[in-house]
């Protein structure tokens, strides 16, 4: 019987997955701003299972909200990168270091 | 029983598609893959009867942010080979943070968890249940405040968007909307005072 601990156990692996994917793409920025992508569904993914775990809509209500910020999100780093590409040609992460961080 | 063989199946297909977002070489590669996994989560979200948001998922995520994703992927022209170095430097120390973090959050979630939880199913919903009407009952009346301010953030992720990427380049030929609404007739003609010509009437033969 598929239950709650087997979505977690999804939801868990999906977001382990995308943080190996944020250290090993740590140059992409396009490949950075999908693993939050997929990190958010893992989130989601929790959301839902609790939801119909616990009989309660308001987290399925949260999802919504989650979608709604992340394609504000997505749209706003996209612009950034392209303005990001714009000046300098390139979107390697490492050479972003103007201030020194 | 075939509900469980269902849920494994698209739970391997989605951590398959995880993986190739990871280790795609091309940025387009990466796009579809995420697209695959996000279709595999909808039909996931479908399975425990979360048929609002799967649909939303599909809509909104396949459909627009998705679409975003590709058309500046294919917009920008990317040197791949200079953005995928440095692969298997970190590869064994992303493995290992992986690698811990499911063990760990899988002890949590197998072993410290409640007895109840772990042996029942999801509840089955009552007949003539409706998943959108009830997250629309709850949506337009707890949580109105919280849908009207994530409209705001809507609206703001399109001017922030807009003004971002909006730039103005020296050679091109464009309208000045405010001058042209602002101008005035006295700008464009000029009254000439000047005496009336009369029609020479004396040099006709």
């Amino acid at each position: 019987m598929i239950g709650l601990q087997h979505y977690l156990t999804l939801s868990a692996i999906l977001f382990s997955l995308s943080i190996a994917g944020i250290f090993v793409n740590r140059r992409n920025l396009i490949l950075l701003l999908m693993c939050i992508e997929l990190m958010l569904l893992a989130v989601n993914f929790n959301f839902i299972a609790f939801s119909r775990s616990l009989g309660d809509e308001t987290g399925q209500v949260f999802v919504f909200f989650i979608l709604t910020v992340a394609a504000a999100e997505a749209a706003i780093g996209l612009a950034i990168l392209v303005v990001v590409f714009r000046n300098r040609r390139s979107i390697n992460v490492q050479e972003l270091d103007t201030m020194k961080g | 029983m075939f509900h469980t063989i269902l849920f494994y199946f698209f739970a391997i297909v989605l951590i398959g598609a995880a993986i190739g977002v990871i280790f795609a070489r091309n940025p387009v590669h990466a796009v579809m893959f995420l697209v695959l996994a996000f279709f595999q989560s909808a039909v996931l979200w479908l399975l425990i009867e979360a048929e609002f948001l799967a649909i939303v998922l599909v809509l909104v995520y396949v459909g627009a942010v998705m679409v975003l994703f590709l058309f500046v992927v294919m917009m920008l022209d990317i040197n791949v080979e200079e953005v995928s170095g440095g692969y298997t430097r970190y590869l064994p120390l992303g493995v290992l943070v992986a690698v811990l973090m499911v063990t760990e959050l899988a002890q949590i979630i197998w072993l410290r968890s409640t007895p109840g939880i772990s042996a029942a199913g999801f509840a089955s919903t009552p007949d003539g249940y409706s998943n959108t009407k009830a997250l629309g009952a709850v949506l337009y009346t707890e949580h109105v405040y919280a849908f009207e301010i994530a409209a705001v953030i809507l609206l703001l992720a399109i001017v922030a968007a807009i003004t971002l990427t909006m730039r103005k380049r020296p050679g091109l030929k464009q309208q000045d909307i405010a001058a042209q609404v602002a101008v005035r007739a006295a700008d464009r003609i000029r009254i000439v005072k000047m005496d009336a010509v009369k029609p020479d009437t004396g040099s006709e033969p």
